[in-house]
């Protein structure tokens, strides 16, 4: 009995071991992508595509705020491609030598502003958001989506038909500060928030039915550049293949279908 | 024989390494929190009043929600401890999910129950109550994550109780509740008082269900926890400082408790026994 007991928890021991042994030889090639939130369904799309052309190859996504990947990807995390909802955390990755060649703008986006359907804080037109008492959620100030939010804001003070404190009185009605659109987006959805700014994109098929849409007209929509590169120390191969397929027709039809704004033609 | 002597070797040294192994992953990460912080900018990041705002809303809040663990904890830890009813073990389940559940479900089941679109929201917003986006929102998350150590420490100290004593005070005829409040709860202190301990920490480090029902809004709702995760992305060496002062705070908390002999794992100690003080 006594033996029994003793080789028992031995005989775990190494099936647990083995285990960790067979695991590595299990796995087969992968590909890491960081990309901004905004990009998880057509980057999602995207990857299905590239898995397709790449048999055994597997894409892995990391999908969050651009800020978050930038200081992951500082941090030393494994990533082969990222890509930034604006060309200010890209920049950072440059200026930090994370990047290998040079970003390519991929797909460009614009604000827009979503509020439930049932409109509990009766907000119909831009000039709503300044009312008191509403409750507005952005995203975070580090984040792309929120910067150009606070940036539409800015263009928007003083424009015909808005006080020249508009900015000003609308931030004064921010309930809370997220740390990526697409949690923006879900507060809305859940009916927390009265109103919110996201991206076009960020309104999903899932998310049109629950929402209004109040456009912010052009001249006052900053327009969020994509840029894609490859991270240094990544499969440079592979990524490259990678972010030649965001470039490609393909990849371009993908993000088209997902309402994103081609990249301007280059000068 | 030899086998034995090998064995009991091996044994030992295996302890010792794998125990040095455990030791130097929890102290490793602390240590490199120090070693990022600097004593000018510790002393820097004190005076940002943005810190400052963080520091004293974590401070306040926990505190509170320390304060309603322990008003709404007790009852259910006396009942649990005391008497034995149909569907004990369902709510004694209950009692302890919260502490097992991730906290970002946490946040948003409590959405789902008094967020505004939630099973209770419009009658919450029928008395003039809105809790996400507000600080007693942050309360109330930070009281479904905490409350149920407040609740297993209590009803533990409760249970060691000797029979004896509760029985002496029963041929003095004294009552139920008299009993309760002048024996039972005198005996189960100090774990109340541990239970209190682990509450405060849980409530002071509490992130996931704050960012999730309460939101993140400085002056509002931003505890230290969401400061540091946003100052993230934004200044590392004023993230590093606050984390540093938060487990600063806990290992305090934790030593002073110790000193005191209120260790929360510690086996609950017979009444009447030596306290550890005079060990």
């Amino acid at each position: 009995m006594q033996t029994h007991n003793r080789r028992m928890p031995r005989r775990w021991l190494i099936a647990a071991l083995l285990t960790l042994v067979n695991l590595p030889a299990a796995a087969q090639t992968s590909l890491t992508v960081f990309a901004a939130a905004s990009l998880t369904e057509a980057y999602g799309e995207i990857g299905k595509a590239f898995e397709q052309r790449h048999p055994g190859t597997t894409v892995k996504f990391n999908f969050a705020g651009s800020q978050v990947l930038a200081t992951q990807i500082e941090q030393g995390a494994k990533a082969d491609v990222f890509a930034s909802a604006d060309t200010r955390w890209m920049k950072y990755a440059e200026e930090k030598s994370l990047i290998s060649g040079t970003a390519a703008i991929f797909a460009r986006n614009q604000l827009v502003v979503v509020v439930p359907k049932t409109n509990p804080g009766q907000i119909n037109r831009l000039q709503d958001l300044a009312r008191p008492g509403i409750k507005l959620v952005l995203a975070g100030r580090q984040v792309p989506a929120g910067a150009y939010a606070r940036e539409a804001l800015n263009r928007l003070k003083g424009a015909p038909g808005f006080p020249k404190a508009y900015d000003q009185l609308v931030l004064t009605n921010l309930v809370s500060e997220e740390e990526n659109v697409r949690a923006v987006a879900a507060k809305v959805q859940l009916r927390e928030a009265d109103a919110g700014i996201v991206y076009q994109t960020d309104v999903t098929s899932n998310l049109r039915p629950q929402v209004t849409l109040i456009q912010i007209p052009d001249p006052y929509n900053p327009i969020a550049e994509y840029p894609v590169a490859t991270v240094k120390g990544g499969q440079d191969e592979l990524g490259a293949a990678f972010v030649a397929l965001v470039l490609a027709p393909e990849g371009q039809a993908i993000l088209r279908a997902r309402a994103f704004l081609p990249p301007a033609a280059t000068p | 024989m030899k086998q034995g002597v090998l064995l009991e070797a091996g044994g030992k040294i295996a302890t010792l390494v794998i125990a040095g192994v455990l030791g130097a992953l929890v102290a490793l990460p602390l240590a490199g929190l120090v070693l990022r912080v600097s004593p000018d900018g510790l002393l820097q990041q004190l005076h940002s009043s943005e810190v400052q705002q963080a520091l004293w809303l974590s401070l306040t809040t926990s505190l509170v929600a320390t304060v309603i663990c322990l008003v709404i904890g007790l009852p259910m830890a006396a009942l649990l401890a005391s008497r034995n009813f149909r569907g004990k073990r369902a709510l004694e389940v209950l009692m302890d999910l919260p502490m097992v559940i991730p906290p970002t479900v946490a946040g948003f089941a409590l959405l789902m129950a008094f967020g505004r679109a939630g099973v209770l929201g419009s009658t919450l917003s029928a008395f003039g109550i809105t809790l996400p986006f507000t600080t007693a929102g942050v309360i109330l998350a930070q009281v479904f994550m905490s409350v149920p150590f407040l609740v297993g420490a209590a009803r533990a100290g409760f249970a060691a109780v000797e029979p004896r004593y509760l029985e002496a005070a029963a041929t003095l005829r004294a009552g139920e509740v008299y009993t309760h409040l002048r024996v039972r709860l005198p005996l189960a202190m100090p774990s109340i008082v541990a239970g209190l301990g682990m509450c405060w920490a849980r409530a002071l480090g509490e992130f996931g269900a704050t960012i999730t029902f309460a939101g993140n809004m400085a002056g509002s709702t931003r505890t230290v926890p969401l400061d540091v995760y946003l100052l993230l992305h934004e200044n590392l060496d004023a993230a590093a400082t606050l984390s540093l002062l938060l487990v600063v705070m806990a290992a305090v908390l934790l030593t002073a408790m110790r000193q005191a002999g209120l260790g929360f794992f510690a086996p609950p100690r017979a009444p009447g026994s030596a306290p550890a003080s005079a060990r």
